[in-house]
């Protein structure tokens, strides 16, 4: 078949499969490259993949639509800096499947969230904002200090991460190559095998929602958002070292 | 279109459907023409300029540069948002304007920024932006907390951790962990109810006077311990972050918002109980010692 405009027009088969060829390249261009460029992920010491705590805290932030008011990426401006602290780095969200980053800010960022404020601050504030922010608007969660934290399929998650790239280990081997990476103390969080020991472990380990008698979503939640952006000590480099990536 | 077009000679496509059905190829209006062509041109700039095309492993860096100090050396780099961020704190309008008092404020002693209208002036307008992205959250914008519960009131005299300069930097540097023991196994419920109306004693409050002194024998004795932090006189103590009990200042139980004698006791009854718990978080990681310092100075201000 010749390819004329006439036999392109008349057959809408092949239209469909030649506009999609047309319009893949405009992203295939834009995201391909990414993925071989090698200064797009920056090398810095400290970014781990989540603990099975975290990672149901994660599910649940997901659950509940936190993104579509906050983002978790702050961008590499003036006045983001002096309200947030330092830029994201693409290193940070390496083991996010999805990413949180975003781009609609009804609430604040939280990339940087983690420690900012105390375990009871956060529990307060997710069951009635208005009770620490009186000019909130943003919705109470009094249900994650009622509902028990789901935890049986927690493996199952863990073992669908591993499948995308994160390095969960199941077998020996794959837990030695993590106490090389990332030390025995974290090698053992993320251990497939040990997920439900662990997650009861860390539950306790603080006081996340007020209660250490009750394992909670709340836990959870605190326990995620009590990470995020802290895994990077920005001590070690100075700013120059991520400019290099760029 | 057709009769629009009528006397003109506009080409068609040359395509003709169910015999005689044509489709005129007008020319694209000029203005549209020309806004594409400039797309196109200012694609080209932004190649050359700008970093664009991927190649191998890297990328084409464009001829745009930026120039920043760093470890002393002025380094100059291709555009990218990091190095202009980094030009931005370091030369940028902004820091300028602020550059001079910041180092003024960095090297002059409390005393000095506390006597200077001007260095005052400026702690004043800038803490005020730090304190409310920083500390609004838990301690209210104003430096009064949403209600009495965990956070205490700024805007007071009173200071569970000391109200003087140095005490105030390390609190908010270092972060502080507030702690009492929850009673609520240790004494029965007559007796946390004793407790509560000595306490309440303690800052005037009408109370069964014999209640109150089998809590004081409770408060000054081995049974509660109470005196080994909140003092004898029951004025706390700054190095253990324990409360001034004798005051009209209420940080943990709403003393002032209760209705009546009974809720103010078992107000303070909930506390002797269940303990307390709190925790400032260390602020050291996040800023650094000249907004630290500017803090400092307005915190203070705030509870004078």
């Amino acid at each position: 078949m010749k390819l004329s405009h006439e036999s392109i027009e008349i057959n809408a088969g092949l239209m469909i499969v030649l506009t999609l060829i047309a319009i893949s390249i405009g992203g295939l261009v834009e995201i391909v490259p990414l993925y071989y460029i090698k200064d797009t992920i920056e090398k810095v010491d400290g970014v781990r993949p989540y603990t099975p705590l975290e990672q149901r805290g994660r599910d649940i932030y997901i659950r509940e639509g936190c993104y579509t008011c906050h983002s978790q990426m702050i961008r590499p401006f003036r006045d983001e800096h002096m309200r947030y602290g330092h830029y994201s780095l693409a290193a940070e969200s390496k083991y996010d499947h999805p990413f949180q980053w975003g781009s609609k800010r009804t609430g604040p960022d939280l990339g940087r969230v983690g420690r900012k404020y105390s375990n009871a601050w956060h529990t307060q504030h997710l069951n009635n904002p208005r009770d620490v922010v009186p000019e909130s608007i943003m919705p109470n969660y009094p249900w994650l200090l009622r509902n028990e934290l789901d935890y049986s399929d927690v493996a199952d998650r863990m073992r669908a991460l591993k499948i995308v790239g994160v390095p969960y280990s199941e077998t020996e081997e794959e837990y030695l190559a993590n106490v090389e990476q990332f030390g025995a103390a974290m090698a053992d969080q993320f251990d497939i095998n040990r997920a439900d020991q662990n997650l009861l472990a860390q539950a306790q380990s603080e006081d996340w929602d007020g209660d250490r008698t009750r394992l909670t979503e709340m836990d959870a939640l605190v326990a995620y958002l009590q990470v995020l952006g802290t895994m990077v000590d920005f001590t070690q480099y100075d700013e120059g070292y991520f400019a290099e990536f760029r | 279109m057709a009769e629009q077009n009528q006397g003109k000679a506009v080409q068609t496509t040359g395509h003709a459907w169910d015999g005689d059905l044509q489709e005129f190829n007008n020319p694209l209006p000029r203005w549209w023409l020309w806004t594409f062509y400039a797309t196109v041109v200012f694609a080209v700039i932004y190649w050359i300029w700008y970093p664009a095309w991927p190649v191998a492993d890297s990328f084409t860096k464009g001829i745009g540069t930026v120039t920043y100090q760093r470890d002393g050396k002025e380094v100059t780099t291709h555009w990218n948002t990091r190095a202009e961020l980094i030009e931005e704190m370091q030369t940028g309008s902004e820091t300028l304007k602020q550059q001079a008092y910041l180092q003024k404020v960095a090297a002059a002693s409390y005393e000095e920024i506390v006597n200077d209208p001007d260095m005052m002036a400026f702690t004043r307008s800038t803490a005020k932006v730090l304190f409310a992205d920083n500390c609004a959250a838990c301690h209210g914008v104003g430096g009064t907390p949403a209600k009495i519960g965990l956070y205490p009131n700024l805007r007071d005299d009173a200071w569970l951790w000391g109200g003087d300069i140095a005490s105030i930097e390390r609190t908010i540097r270092e972060g502080r962990h507030g702690f009492m023991p929850a009673f609520g196994q240790v004494l029965a419920e007559d007796k946390l109810e004793q407790v509560a109306h000595y306490v309440l004693s303690l800052s005037g409050h009408a109370v069964d006077s014999a209640k109150a002194d089998l809590g004081r024998a409770i408060f000054q004795g081995k049974e509660g311990g109470c005196y080994y932090c909140h003092t004898e006189s029951g004025t706390g103590m700054a190095s253990q972050g324990a409360a001034n009990l004798t005051d009209a200042i209420w940080t943990v139980a709403d003393v002032p918002g209760a209705a009546d004698d009974k809720a103010r006791i078992d107000a303070v009854e909930a506390v002797v109980r269940d303990g307390v718990h709190r925790q400032m978080p260390a602020w050291s990681g996040r800023l650094d010692d000249t907004q630290i310092k500017l803090l400092t100075v307005y915190v203070q201000s705030l509870g004078i």
